[in-house]
């Protein structure tokens, strides 16, 4: 770990002006993925401000036909919440299979959403289940705030406050793990709801989370798992590493798609 | 039961020592803390091959808190020599196997990613770490030779000048004459080309050393993660030069794990003892993961062709085997050993084959260097036979189980064609034991069960031999070690009558300080607790040979074994004088010493104690003190065996290989703690089904970079990847050691490989699937293959 100022604001309003004013700051929030990177010197941040301290951004809330979740809200706080359970559990369940107990009772969700990275879980739940992204600053729609692997919409002095997930009629993610990382390799949120169908694909893709146009076509026709069984998405533009080719990628983003369709009932 | 009965030989006691480590109470290197510390860290090489055209240190040496910075220049200076291989093997043209330096820090070459080029000493470790940053390195990158099927290309790039086709040796064991004659009468010959695929070992402890120098005595002292102190202490003493074997004290403290790795004697270790004297302070290095994996010696790693002559009724003829075995960049401690007479000699497996020909070339390549890893040679040689023999069963359509059976070696003891003399074994016991506990029978009816749920089952079978507790000196010298691998004891007895027993063994995770407290239980009838099992430092404990190849039971024991008789003899002297009866008439039983036919007896605390006060003892008769020492070198190896069964399913969707069922019955002879030999049977089968179906160790083809360079990629079993194993014991007792032990470190992960693959082959319908069989392969697989038809 290079040296580095370390500041624990109580305040969003102080945590801004810290942003503001330093050199190439970053923000903590559970830190799973930003300590490994310190600790292994791949980055080297003149300060780090610890968003840990401010009690506004932890907490779930019911309200109407949505939940509403701070952005430093942990994983496994989202896997036990009974709100969460009852309106959404799919996303209950997303979260309770996020990495591991340790990455869970550390791990935000507006951490994973900003780090963005395109194996990560949260950001296709985000995509398919039509979330709104509070900032300080603004509302990004879920569609507008993912621009790529480790790239969103957020500005360089702009925190994520909550996210507002609308209950879903239907909905399901099915994640085949890499075998080694464990992150998705392949994972695949369906739903259905206020905003139609949607199908939000995390893992595969080079440029991160994308939706699959024509399985929602399909599932709108047909709510069934054979309606996506012979979609194939293309296998340009999928990562390929030594766990696998793009072509299996492609192939298993049709298995879980038509497995989290039969998941969602 | 007294107590010392029920924590005797045979007895499934708690570990003692796993209360010290389960509460932090361990005292790992790292634990370790000498006063005015310094921290080191190692400048490694980011090319695979370069020349170093110049280093500039000059930054590094004012950075903030460095104490000195080190160059491969200051280490050739000051005389030293480089890492050695202490066994040397020859070609079959008679030339000895051809090898390049080894420098402890890099010259002008580096030669692979991770080669260390400087050694920074600093207060702290971010100091030091710090400081390597500002080491200005001018390197020339060269191409890289990575590919173990190109390396031996006349226009591949050298790794030594010394090893022209980056061929070290060209090995060949059996009688070619023989084997090509049983060919040319061969019914059917059965081919195979196999990869074993490269391993990283993955202790959960990384390697660590403290290195210091006490410039009064001019004793230098290592602190260090090695399975076997007293042999690093002589070849840093005999062949790097650091300082003479009786200035230089070597202690390996708790240890987690080493699996082979920690046998290896390291740059990093060397480099820090030799420059504690430089500096004039400790100097403590510990590895973090990524350094592991980089730099420890890698495992396995060989393309292989086999070939299987078989009569018209499916008894085996011949053997011919080709085998490309890497070894890295630079030959390690042993690894010259690993691929040859680790490897060659056990291919005659269970079998009964008449004529076994094998040729193997060691290579260097721009690589981490690779030798033994749990196992060592023999999962090579197991997963070789026993892949081929599956595959000969399938092409004959003779049941895997019945083709095996006929070919048995079925008396003892049986001399193969590979130099190995079996000593004692009953193969169709435990074949039939596994078969008979995995319902063989049932399994077609499982298959069609699993088929109505859409998955693929399958279920294949290794018989495996190993041959282990290294070894009889005469044997290996003869092959070309340059050690005996004999084993060392002494035993203690105090005047309270407790004892203590040093021994030349090492225990890193085996449980020695039970299992060899249970034997001394067993002996003198004294429970567990009043023996203390002291190992790991050449202060303290005669010259030992370590811990690896299973050997610490079958000869570590021993030769405690044999100084328990020289104390039981002495002990007897001593009672028969006290209580003036002739020493033939003393019978020690249960820790009492009667004379026969009377009521006269004394406890083992009241002899020695009278050991000590000596009062009147006859003079000349009868030396005061209770302690004695063996050395015992065994006259064979031992030959663990059995068989083991694995049970596959297919989802053909992802490809992913669930294993349902995994049965392993062995024959380890006495068993000395059931419980310690289930774990070890456990952890090995963990590794093997590792090695078959998760991990790999991967360089990049051209630019030699370490892909599977962190747990993102290098894929460790979890308990989830893993069934709960079902264990059974078959017994034939080892007539080669007294206590009729064979070695069961190193079984599992010999044995499971074959058992993995030949399932999932079995299950996918295909001749062959390269290690790991990773869900992607898998599919693959699925994808090109035509599977056999379900009834086949």
């Amino acid at each position: 770990m290079y040296q580095f100022n370390y500041e624990r604001p109580k305040t969003l309003a102080d945590a801004e002006a810290l942003l503001a004013k330093a050199d190439d700051p970053k923000i903590l929030a559970g830190g799973q993925t930003l300590i490994p990177t310190l600790k292994q010197r791949l980055a080297m941040p003149s300060d780090l401000i610890d968003i840990g301290g401010i009690k506004d951004l932890d907490f779930i809330r019911a309200e109407g036909d949505a939940v509403m979740i701070g952005a430093a809200t942990r994983h496994a706080k989202v896997a036990q919440s009974a709100d969460v359970k009852k309106h959404n559990p799919a996303l209950a369940a997303l979260a309770a299979g996020i990495g591991d107990p340790a990455v869970r009772h550390m791990g935000t969700l507006g951490g994973s959403i900003a780090n963005n990275d395109p194996a990560a879980d949260y950001p296709a739940a985000c995509l398919a289940l039509d979330a709104k992204i509070h900032t300080t600053k603004r509302l990004i729609e879920a569609d507008e705030f993912f621009k790529g692997m480790f790239e969103t919409a957020l500005q360089d002095s702009e925190i994520i406050k909550e996210v507002t997930f609308p209950h879903p009629e239907k909905a399901a993610y099915m994640k085949f793990r890499n075998p080694a990382s464990r992150y998705a390799m392949v994972g695949v949120f369906v739903s259905k709801g206020p905003w139609g169908i949607r199908v939000a694909v995390t893992g595969a893709g080079q440029n991160g989370v994308f939706r699959v146009a024509e399985m929602e076509e399909a599932l709108a026709k047909n709510w069934s798992p054979d309606a996506v069984a012979n979609i194939k998405v293309p296998a340009r533009g999928l990562n390929a590493d030594l766990h696998g080719t793009a072509e299996y990628r492609a192939h298993l983003v049709t298995v879980m798609a038509k497995r989290a369709v039969a998941a969602a009932g | 039961m007294s107590e010392a009965a029920r924590e005797g030989i045979g007895q499934p006691v708690r570990r003692k020592e796993d209360f010290r480590f389960i509460t932090g109470n361990g005292h790992y290197t790292d634990d370790i803390s000498r006063p005015r510390q310094t921290y080191a860290y190692f400048l490694r090489s980011p090319h695979a091959h370069a020349r170093i055209r110049a280093i500039d240190t000059s930054a590094a040496e004012t950075a903030p808190g460095v104490v000195a910075v080190f160059t491969g220049r200051q280490v050739a200076d000051d005389g030293l020599g480089g890492l050695i291989c202490g066994w040397t093997v020859t070609s079959k043209d008679g030339t000895p196997m051809k090898v390049g330096p080894h420098p402890i820090l890099a010259l002008d070459t580096v030669r692979y990613v991770g080669d260390h080029v400087a050694l920074v000493v600093a207060e702290t470790l971010a100091d030091a770490r710090a400081a390597a940053e500002l080491i200005e390195v001018d390197y020339e990158a060269l191409p890289a030779t990575v590919a173990l099927d190109a390396c031996q290309a006349s226009d591949a790039a050298q790794v030594h000048a010394e090893a022209p086709r980056n061929t070290c040796f060209e090995w060949e064991l059996g009688n070619k004459a023989e084997t090509e004659a049983a060919f040319a009468r061969a019914a059917r010959v059965v081919k195979l080309d196999l990869t074993n695929n490269r391993l990283i070992p993955n202790a959960m402890e990384p390697r660590a050393a403290i290195g210091e120098y006490d410039k009064g005595s001019g004793i230098y002292t290592l602190h260090t993660t090695s399975q076997n102190p007293h042999v690093a202490r002589l070849v840093l003493s005999a062949f790097v030069g650091v300082a003479p074997e009786h200035k230089l004290r070597v202690i390996a403290p708790d240890v987690g794990g080493g699996f082979g790795s920690k046998i290896f004697i390291y740059a990093e270790e060397t480099a820090c003892v030799w420059a504690a004297a430089k500096v004039g302070r400790p100097i403590k290095w510990t590895g973090d993961r990524s350094e592991a994996f980089l730099s420890d010696a890698h495992g396995r790693d060989h393309l292989s062709h086999a070939e299987l002559a078989l009569d018209p009724d499916g008894k085996f003829l011949g053997l011919r085997v080709k085998t490309v075995a890497n070894l890295g960049a630079y030959l390690s401690t042993f690894s010259a050993a690993v691929p040859t007479y680790l490897y060659g000699t056990l291919l005659s497996g269970q079998y009964d084959i008449p004529a076994i020909h094998v040729e193997v070339d060691g290579v260097y390549t721009h690589t981490a260097p690779v030798d033994a890893y749990r196992g060592a040679g023999r999962p090579e040689a197991t997963y070789l036979l026993e892949r081929i023999v599956e595959t000969a069963a399938r092409e004959t359509g003779i049941d895997p189980a019945e083709i095996r059976r006929r070919n048995f070696i079925r008396s003892f003891p049986h001399q193969t064609p590979v130099i190995m003399n079996y000593d004692a074994g009953d193969y169709q016991a435990s074949l039939d034991a596994a078969l008979e506990e995995i319902d063989y029978r049932g399994f077609a009816a499982r298959k069609s069960e699993a088929a109505k749920r859409g998955k693929l089952r399958g279920i294949g079978i290794s018989s495996y031999i190993e041959a282990c507790g290294l070894a009889p000196s005469a044997a290996v010298g003869s092959l070309g070690a340059g050690v005996g691998l004999w084993e060392s004891a002494e035993v203690r007895v105090n005047p309270t009558g407790n004892v203590e027993v040093l021994t030349g063994s090492h225990s890193h995770g085996q449980g020695h300080e039970t299992t060899f407290a249970q034997l001394v239980a067993s002996r003198l009838g004294i429970p567990i607790s009043n023996v203390e099992i002291v190992h790991g430092d050449t202060d303290k404990v005669q010259f030992g040979m370590g811990t690896y190849g299973s050997r610490s039971g079958a000869v570590g024991m021993s030769a405690i074994d044999k100084a328990l008789d020289k104390i039981e003899a002495k002990a007897k002297k001593i009672a028969a004088h006290l209580m003036e009866a002739a020493v033939e008439d003393i019978t020690f039983e249960n820790g009492a010493f009667t004379v026969q036919g009377t009521d006269k007896s004394l406890v083992w605390a009241e002899v020695s104690l009278a050991a000590y006060t000596a009062h009147g003892f006859p003079a000349g008769e009868i030396e005061p003190g209770l302690k004695e020492g063996a050395f015992y070198d065994p006259t064979n190896f031992t030959f663990p065996a059995g068989a083991h069964i694995c049970e596959v399913e297919v989802d053909p969707d992802t490809g992913i290989a669930e294993i349902v069922k995994f049965v392993a019955v062995d024959d380890f002879g006495t068993i000395i703690n059931p419980m310690i030999v289930e774990g070890q049977v456990h952890g090995g089968i963990a590794q093997g089904i590792g090695q078959a179906l998760l991990e790999h160790g991967v360089y990049d083809p051209t630019s030699g970079q370490l892909v599977t360079g962190s747990y993102m990629d290098y894929c460790m079993p979890r308990a989830d990847d893993l069934p709960s194993f079902t264990l059974g014991f078959t017994k034939t007792i080892c007539p080669s050691n007294p206590l009729g032990m064979k070695g069961c470190g190193e079984a599992g992960a010999i044995a499971s490989p074959p058992a993995v693959i030949n399932a999932v082959t079995d299950a996918l319908g295909i001749r062959d699937i390269e290690m790991p069989a990773t869900p992607a392969r898998i599919w693959q697989a699925l994808q090109s293959a035509a599977p056999r038809a379900a009834a086949e």
